[in-house]
């Protein structure tokens, strides 16, 4: 009985330990659980209550499409979603375009303690983000830091006042709170690249330009969509820096979604809001990816 | 020719970092800055700022409050991201593409929106506003970054050592102690303190998912309104750079031991 009940343990014990996939499910679906409770569950409830009405402080559970005709009828919402979305496209080109010859540099230029470079790189994102995007203000500010330097030159007699509380002010903050997240990417799909098919390129007579466009930048270009998502799609929806630096015309959708959480109080209209953010972003990463495969097929 | 390109790249390098690093260096110059106006002129030296952080207890309160959900956060996130990396690396696994890309989606979201469904999640479920409900939130940010830094180390080394290791009689338990974990240390490492920094940094969550202990960003942030309270908020800043530069450094120190370490192990 004991014997049998072993062959029993044991044969399962071994098919467990043959089926391979059995083995890597069993191993990812911790991981599985938490995102399916901490997100998808989350969601769905957002997409539900988005259908929902609230009066005063209670939700009213019957089904209305009222939110969403909010969206395309008042034409605030339209078109702070579509000043969200171009700052943020402003946001990605900026940040990646200048990490990535920092990156370059750092991949193939630095020699030794290339770690030292990166953790040079990390260490001001070590410091709150609120208290970066607050600098900004102080730097860009009417008493600032550009300000008061340019004056103490004679350059300037008035302050100026296009530094701050403008798009601009929220593209410069952003490009440099979201650096790293844009380094990193692109500095790793550089690192991993094989050194001998750039020399072979160079031996086989490519120039140092052409060699960089058709075998240096196509194979790092994994790196540059990683940075370009990681940057664009968090971005979308922030409402720190546009709050603290952006004024009236830098006002992004997070705030407004965040204003129906907060003095608005306009559960669902915010959740509505949110979805249709979402759909957007999503369309335009899907119109990213597009033009990037269109680049790859045009290069190769 | 080549000379010339390396200093270039070099001189562009030397401006990104004035660039990265001058807002930083405002937050200490104004700390020590003997006025209540973050403003230039600056006016004379003084330490009152940091004298004054010793009495606020609302900041130390949310320093604790951060260090808890911070080092909890970057456990948790580095052991999810430790078994979802092993098992996308070394198991041939059908559709395992399809749910890594499920795992990622916390990234793919902006923040508030994750922010706002917990938060709808939590109230409809009765669930209390807590440090345990603000972890939760991070958690979502932690796993995806701690899998991906864990992943591409995996990627990184050979599969023959784990399975030389096994072939050799060594069971999966220490296989994984004395041949995996030993290689993908730095991963570990970077996966710590990359989870931590997340955490330790994040707003917009915590600031949807606080009850009545905030953490330190959503301090900071309910102090921004009161405009003499800023320079102590600057000090604070000044101290938070310092330290995590130390702990970055110490980070890199024992992982460098770690690698001599393994070398003389093996002669």
């Amino acid at each position: 009985m004991i014997s049998a009940d072993r062959t029993l343990v044991d044969k399962i014990r071994f098919q467990f330990r043959r089926s391979e996939s059995i083995r890597g499910y069993t191993l990812l679906s911790p991981t599985l659980l938490i995102i399916l409770l901490g997100l998808l569950f989350p969601l769905i409830i957002l997409f539900t209550l988005s259908f929902w009405k609230q009066e005063y402080v209670d939700l009213i559970q019957t089904f209305t499409l009222k939110n969403y005709g909010d969206f395309f009828e008042k034409k605030i919402y339209y078109l702070i979603l579509y000043r969200s979305i171009r700052i943020s496209a402003f946001v990605m080109f900026a940040t990646v375009l200048l990490a990535y010859p920092l990156a370059y540099f750092i991949a193939f230029h630095v020699q030794k303690n290339k770690m030292i470079w990166i953790i040079l790189v990390t260490i001001p994102f070590w410091t709150s983000y609120l208290l970066r995007v607050f600098s900004w203000k102080v730097i860009l500010g009417y008493n600032g830091v550009i300000n008061s330097s340019l004056q103490s030159l004679g350059l300037i007699s008035e302050p100026l006042e296009f530094l701050l509380y403008n798009p601009f002010a929220v593209v410069i903050t952003l490009a440099h709170a979201w650096a790293a997240v844009a380094i990193l990417p692109i500095y790793v799909s550089l690192e991993k690249i094989d050194r001998s098919l750039i020399e072979a390129s160079r031996d086989l007579g490519e120039s140092a330009v052409a060699t960089f466009i058709r075998v240096t930048l196509p194979l790092s270009l994994p790196g540059v969509i990683a940075a370009c998502l990681l940057v664009f799609i968090p971005t979308v929806g922030d409402y720190v820096t546009p709050a603290l630096v952006g004024g009236t015309r830098g006002i992004m959708i997070g705030n407004i979604i965040q204003s129906m959480f907060g003095k608005a109080l306009n559960w669902p209209l915010g959740a509505a809001l949110s979805i249709i953010s979402m759909i957007t972003v999503t369309a335009a990463v899907c119109l990213l990816l597009g033009a990037t495969q269109l680049f790859k097929k045009k290069v190769s | 020719m080549k000379s010339r390109r390396i200093n270039s790249f070099a001189v562009y390098a030397v401006i990104y970092l004035i660039f990265l690093y001058l807002p930083v260096a405002v937050l200490p110059l104004f700390s020590f800055n003997d006025s209540s106006y973050v403003k230039f002129p600056l006016v004379g030296f003084t330490l009152k700022w940091y004298s004054q952080l010793a009495d606020s207890h609302g900041l130390q309160n949310a320093l604790v409050n951060s260090l808890k959900v911070g080092i909890s956060v970057a456990i948790i996130s580095t052991i999810l991201g430790i078994f979802a990396a092993k098992s996308v690396t070394r198991y041939r696994m059908r559709r395992s593409g399809l749910l890594v890309g499920f795992i990622m989606v916390p990234l793919v979201i902006p923040e508030i929106i994750l922010g706002i469904s917990l938060l709808m999640t939590f109230s409809i479920g009765g669930v209390k506003l807590s440090l345990i409900t603000i972890s939760i939130g991070h958690l979502m940010l932690c796993v995806p970054f701690s899998m991906l830094v864990l992943i591409s180390r995996m990627e990184g080394f050979d599969k023959s050592f784990e399975e030389a290791s096994l072939d050799l009689g060594e069971n999966a338990w220490w296989t994984f102690w004395r041949v995996t974990f030993p290689i993908i240390l730095p991963g570990v490492v970077a996966s710590l303190l990359l989870t931590f920094t997340i955490s330790f940094d994040e707003f917009v969550l915590a600031f949807f998912l606080s009850g009545t202990d905030a953490t330190l960003p959503v301090h900071i942030w309910s102090q921004l309104r009161f405009p003499e309270k800023l320079p102590s908020v600057l000090a604070l800043g000044a101290i938070i750079v310092v330290l995590s530069t130390v702990v970055i450094l110490v980070a890199e120190l024992i992982r460098r031991g770690g690698v001599q370490l393994n070398k003389q192990s093996k002669v």
